[in-house]
């Protein structure tokens, strides 16, 4: 009798270990086809209206009180390079050269996608995105493990490494707290001088994308990116030019992020399901009345 | 210790629970602790050893670099890898040596489930081998935690089920102490307490199945997490479709060869540790291993080029990492599959130990593509982690290397415990009355 009371408690085992991660196959299953809250907020990007003033940075700097930029807001040698988002700087402006005697100015911040890769990696659901639109970051509940840095298909999120106690994931948050859970726009939208961002319900910045570029024919490139990337983002796109000359990934997928996970997570319930039924079944038949052997008996000594 | 047995050969090191004279007395937990050897005769031999000098130079300066890091924070040994988060610490210590842990399930699938009970000689070494892998794997990444004191969050605090590194989180986890169970019959042998043993045995079945649904799962999971980054993965090391099953498939004969090396050092380095049984029966314990691993191998060949051709990648190959590419493969998998076959056709350990070697460098290898050479392959640059992240990754893998060998030189993993504890049991009074106790505890249901 000793197989039979094994085999069910190498079912039981089985069984508490389904039920532990099979929550991780179904609520990653669900989230496919999420498309945005309603009434979620965005901002409409017109790159060729940008001078590159970079007044958008400093009012990001003293809105979130991030710390002094090792080089002045108004000095341009910053162009010189490609820069990125980091710990000390939520938004940057890029240059681009994009014809012999034309540039174009590109503001990166985080888009706050409509169904995050960061959100969908994390697993201690650091990530929310509210109803508003916002990706914002619980602080609190952080262990630092980076996986949204590695999913972000932006490249947003930056990590304050150098804090030896509580360093943390510093991105842009659409000045949820202060400002966009108001009503208010953001920051960087309110301070810049060309009209460079309308921020407003993310269903009208569609429909004012495209009138835009229907209203101005070959002024933009019929495209407003953001739309429909990784499942659509908050923060869209009007440019004159290629996307991809303006450091944009043009081959960005159009479905989310975890919809690549997908193939792995739908295996997982069957691992589950087969598995121990079938290995089980295995050792029963492989160990039957062989040479009169049983295998447990070692230890047993009664 | 091979050097100061050569000088004494009438040591007496410690293979039983007792004495032989002195009335049968247990030896005492410091006497194992030493080997039967006084603590003088257990320096000298240590000092005799020059790995040991190697490891203390190391010691020397890794230590404080690896405190540094807790005190001076991250930045102070990894710089600020915003573009590549996961560097040395994760894509070496996390994504290469779990792989190469899979031995514990695979041997504890074909002993206890299939019955082939002819690999029981080398089985403990293929637990204790996953455990240490496991165990050390976590190390590594307290390492590169931002905040590691908060390591049981996903457990207790806040819970992302839908993340695939909730999954792994759980499943390293539930393993881990899945397999401190299973290597536990040896550590309750040397300790001399058999009714630990007793009630782990009696679980043995139950600890094996959820070791390969576990390990089925968190190995393809260490590979899933790169699907979350389909447009920095280079394409030729990225497959929506295949990449867990990448990372699965080539676990297999990675955590196979790790026994085949590990062993091979054992007995090249700790002959006096192995006994009669193991020695005679090791080379002809590789060759099977090796058979299972070049099945493994073969599998994984398939799987690579079937996942290029899949997604039409081939023009690819004529890149720069295109050569990278092929050398990964024709290094680390058709190099290591025709020693490995060779080996078994021709009966030769050697060829065998050769193959085992290049396979577990191209497991490593391939981690280490996946998720730090080609990771932004699109930025032109390749990052290179800064040499205090190298220090410690060396200094981390050197205690692995200690703590291993400690736990060789003295738990019955390459050799018999002689005592049995039946025999046991008859001289003792109490054990008796506790295993029943045990027992009892065991099943509830007073069956």
């Amino acid at each position: 009798m000793i197989e039979r009371r094994d085999f069910l408690k190498g079912c039981l085992a089985c069984g508490v270990t389904a039920a532990t991660v099979s929550v991780a196959g179904t609520n990653a299953m669900a989230a496919g086809s999420f498309e945005g809250y309603p009434d979620a907020m965005g901002v409409l990007v017109d790159l060729t209206r940008c001078v590159g003033c970079r007044s958008c940075e400093a009012a990001c700097n003293k809105e979130q009180n991030l710390p002094e930029p090792d080089q002045a807001f108004d000095d341009l040698s910053v162009f010189n390079e490609k820069r990125r988002t980091t710990e000390k700087a939520y938004t940057v402006v890029n240059e681009y050269q994009v014809a012999d005697k034309e540039t174009l100015f590109r503001k990166m911040q985080c888009n706050h996608c409509n169904e995050p890769a960061c959100l969908t990696s994390c697993f201690v659901n650091a990530y929310t995105k509210t109803k508003e639109g916002a990706v914002i970051y619980n602080s609190k509940v952080c262990v630092g493990c980076r996986n949204c840095m590695i999913a972000c298909p932006f490249n947003i999120p930056a990590y304050s490494y150098s804090s030896p106690l509580n360093p943390l994931v510093k991105k842009c948050v659409f000045c949820y707290d202060t400002r966009v859970k108001e009503g208010k726009p953001p920051a960087c939208v309110d301070i810049c001088p060309q009209q460079v961002m309308t921020f407003g319900r993310r269903d009208d910045l569609i429909k004012l994308g495209h009138d835009r570029i229907q209203a101005n024919p070959g002024k933009y490139v019929d495209k407003l990116f953001g739309e429909k990337a990784v499942g659509g983002t908050s923060w869209m796109y009007l440019s004159s030019v290629d996307f991809d000359k303006v450091g944009f990934d043009a081959h960005m997928q159009n479905e989310p992020i975890i919809s690549n996970v997908k193939d792995f997570l739908g295996f997982v319930p069957m691992v589950l399901a087969i598995w121990p039924a079938l290995f089980s079944g295995i050792h029963l038949l492989a160990t039957k009345n062989k040479d009169g052997h049983h295998d447990h008996e070692e230890g047993d000594h009664q | 210790m091979k050097a100061f047995l050569a000088r004494n050969p009438n040591t007496q090191l410690i293979t039983s629970l007792r004495k032989d004279d002195d009335k049968g007395r247990p030896w005492t937990l410091m006497e194992k602790i030493f080997l039967g050897l006084t603590p003088q005769q257990y320096l000298s031999q240590a000092m005799s050893n020059p790995l040991n000098w190697i490891f203390a130079v190391i010691f020397m300066i890794g230590i404080p670099v690896l405190i540094g890091r807790y005190i001076f924070g991250l930045s102070w040994a990894v710089g600020d890898p915003y573009d590549n988060a996961w560097g040395l610490f994760l894509a070496f210590g996390l994504f290469g040596m779990v792989p190469l842990s899979s031995s514990g399930f695979q041997l504890g699938t074909a002993v206890e489930i299939f019955g082939r009970h002819d690999l029981e000689p080398i089985e403990r070494l293929g637990l204790l081998n996953g455990l240490l892998g496991y165990f050390f794997a976590v190390m590594f990444l307290m390492v590169d935690l931002g905040q590691p004191w908060r390591l049981p969050y996903p457990m207790v605090v806040s819970f992302g089920p839908a993340a695939v590194l909730f999954l792994v989180a759980w499943h390293v986890a539930t393993y881990l102490s899945v397999q401190m169970a299973e290597v536990s019959t040896s550590f309750f042998e040397w300790m001399g307490w058999p009714a630990g043993k007793t009630f782990i045995k009696k679980m043995t079945l139950g600890l094996t199945v959820a070791g390969i649904i576990l390990s089925t799962l968190h190995q393809g999971a260490l590979g899933a997490l790169s699907t979350y980054a389909p447009g920095k993965v280079h394409p030729l090391w990225y497959s929506a479709s295949f990449q867990w099953l990448y990372f699965f498939v080539s676990s297999l004969p990675g955590g196979l060869c790790m026994v085949i090396v590990v062993s091979t050092i054992a007995i090249k380095t700790m002959q006096w540790r192995c006994d009669e049984t193991f020695k005679n029966s090791l080379e002809k314990l590789q060759i099977t291993l090796a058979k299972g691993a070049s099945m493994g191998l073969i599998t994984y060949l398939t799987i690579r080029l079937v996942g290029i051709a899949h997604d039409n990648k081939w023009a690819y190959l004529a890149t720069g990492w295109g050569a990278w590419w092929m050398f990964e493969i024709g290094f680390g998998v058709i190099l290591s599959l025709a020693l490995l076959t060779a080996g078994v056709r021709k009966n030769s350990a050697t060829l065998v130990r050769m193959g085992a070697w290049t396979t577990i460098l191209g497991v490593i290898l391939h981690r280490l593509n996946v998720y730090m050479f080609t990771f932004n392959w699109q930025q032109g640059h390749v990052h290179v982690p800064p040499w205090r992240e190298i220090i410690i990754t060396i200094t981390m893998y050197s205690i692995y290397i200690v703590t291993y060998r400690a736990i060789l030189y003295r738990w019955p993993i390459l050799f018999k415990w002689k005592t049995r504890y039946s025999e046991y049991a008859v001289l003792e009074p109490k054990p008796a009355a506790v295993a029943s106790a045990a027992q009892a505890e065991a099943c509830p249901s007073g069956k």
